[in-house]
């Protein structure tokens, strides 16, 4: 094992209260974070839900043929920001309707309600502007009698998901910032517990660099420790919101590797932005 | 081994420390720097391991000087440098061996060749069988060459010493000074930092006095306590 290596597990060892709070503050920190992430990650699974649901409805007119109404299909299924297109019969489109509505279902009968096209948009097509122009699109068809799309909901759906966006951005920057700050100030008093053994090595011709290398690795130890207990905690949390609260959606593994990984890098930049800080000082 | 030419230091909280200080140390000499708190003594010896920097004139030690030396080439110079403190300034949750293993392997000393060379540098200082004891379960006297062989450590061609015999009674003293004096006899360049004015009496080494930041007295030179310095040096 190498002397930084050593030397940043002697750490641990000499000073297991200050280690176990470091990992514990930086638990905390990614834990408030994890919680965020975790409500920013349901909102927007919940506005992706919803997004799905954004479809443009192109009514046939009445005495098209079928041969006319397949083939605009065709040619619409072709736009580029159209992912579907579905024909919807008349009988359909009243099934449809009597099971949305319930125990209203008697009120509709056959043939009052006209086929249509239901036209759904790939993701990424789905904002104000874009569903507007492929509604506009549409109405050049000559078997179109009338488009619709909930101009309004649509654009109530784009305001909350750019306001959430932006809040996630901001309270994401911020918790981020507030970690890091935390972690810096954490691995500083290890830094400041071990300066007489810093005074030693550059006293004896320990290079900067070699110095500061068992901070780095105790750092990132203890970011990826902190990371692994936050994760832990967010579990819980999360597993208590599930059973009591309301019913979640988890990170999935990608972003748990991730999440661990950030913890680490939190460390060992904080380690190094101490280390360089006092290093600098001395 | 050590030129001092013209050399200031102000420090921003205490003011001048060094004022246009000029010495020369030879290899193998065995100098004192004596003086009254605060007359500078530490200072000129912070230049020499380049804790800190002059703000005029020139240091030259062992080879390096501080106007030409960039920052990492500080660390080689102070592999060529031992220094010892009056607070020794070992590592307390360390035993006896770890402390002065510690400055070899900071230095990159390779493994194998660590434990051999402990074990002769306590036998130098005398301290052979309290090589698993830890600073705490030793003397002063005790921990003070501890720290001494750790100084030797990397071969040292120069020995710095800031007031090495300043906590110890007056056997330990005797036996500190002594095991220099070895060390000197051996080659090494030592300039030592004291209050100690027996001492310096009785060892009748060469003496550079210091008042005030200005170099007061050399007696290599045989200029006498306040007579007027040309350039206020040597």
């Amino acid at each position: 094992m190498s002397l930084a290596t050593r030397e940043a597990f002697n750490g641990f060892r000499r000073s297991p209260v200050l280690s176990v709070l470091s990992i514990m503050t930086i638990a905390f920190s990614l834990y408030a974070f994890g919680l965020f992430g975790l409500v920013a990650l349901n909102i927007r699974a919940a506005l992706a839900q919803v997004e799905d649901r954004v479809e443009i409805r192109a009514f046939v007119a009445d005495g098209t043929t079928a041969e006319a109404t397949s083939t605009a299909a065709g040619d619409i299924g072709a736009f580029p920001e159209v992912q579907s297109v579905t024909f919807v019969t008349s009988e359909e489109a009243l099934e449809r309707a009597r099971k949305d509505l319930g125990e209203f279902s008697d009120v509709f009968e056959a043939g009052i309600l006209p086929a249509s096209l239901d036209v759904q948009l790939k993701p990424g097509f789905r904002d104000p502007a874009t569903v507007k122009a492929v509604a506009d699109r549409l109405k050049t068809y000559d078997f179109a009698d009338d488009v619709r799309y909930g101009e309004e909901w649509v654009q109530k759906l784009y305001r909350i998901r750019n306001i959430a966006t932006l809040a996630g951005i901001v309270l994401g920057l911020a918790f981020a910032g507030v970690a890091v700050i935390i972690i810096g100030s954490t691995i500083r008093m290890a830094v400041l517990a071990r300066a007489r053994e810093i005074a030693i090595m550059r006293l004896v011709g320990a290079t900067d660099g070699f110095i500061r290398s068992p901070f780095l690795i105790d750092g990132a130890v203890k970011g990826t420790l902190g990371g692994v207990l936050a994760l832990a905690l967010t579990w819980v949390s999360f597993s208590l919101i599930t059973r009591f609260v309301i019913t979640a959606q988890f990170f999935d593994v990608r972003l748990v590797i991730a999440g661990v990984a950030a913890g680490a890098v939190l460390g060992f930049i904080g380690s190094a932005l101490s280390v360089s800080r006092h290093l600098r000082n001395v | 081994m050590i030129r001092f030419t013209r050399v200031t230091k102000e420090f921003p909280r205490t003011g001048v420390a060094l004022r246009e200080v000029s010495f020369h140390v030879a290899r193998g000499e065995f100098v004192f720097l004596t003086g009254p708190s605060g007359a500078g003594k530490s200072t000129i010896l912070k230049l020499c391991y380049l804790d800190a920097r002059p703000d005029a004139g020139e240091v030259r030690v062992a080879g390096t000087s501080s106007v030409a030396i960039r920052g990492n080439d500080v660390p080689k110079l102070r592999r060529k440098l031992g220094v010892i403190f009056q607070n020794f300034r070992l590592l307390e949750d360390r035993t006896v061996e770890a402390n002065i293993g510690f400055a070899l392997e900071v230095t990159g000393a390779p493994a194998d060749s660590i434990a051999p060379k402990v074990a002769r540098l306590l036998t130098q200082v005398g301290l052979a069988s309290k090589a698993t004891a830890f600073p705490s379960e030793l003397s002063g006297g005790e921990q003070q060459r501890v720290a001494i062989a750790r100084a030797l450590a990397n071969d040292p061609v120069l020995v710095i010493a800031d007031e090495p015999t300043g906590n110890l009674d007056e056997r330990a003293t005797r036996g500190v000074f002594q095991l220099l004096r070895d060390i000197n006899a051996a080659g090494t360049t030592i300039v030592m930092a004291t209050h100690d004015l027996d001492l310096v009496k009785r060892a009748n080494c060469r003496t550079l006095e210091l008042n005030h930041g200005s170099l007061v007295f050399d007696s290599g030179a045989a200029m006498l306590a306040g007579a007027p310095l040309a350039e206020g040096s040597t």
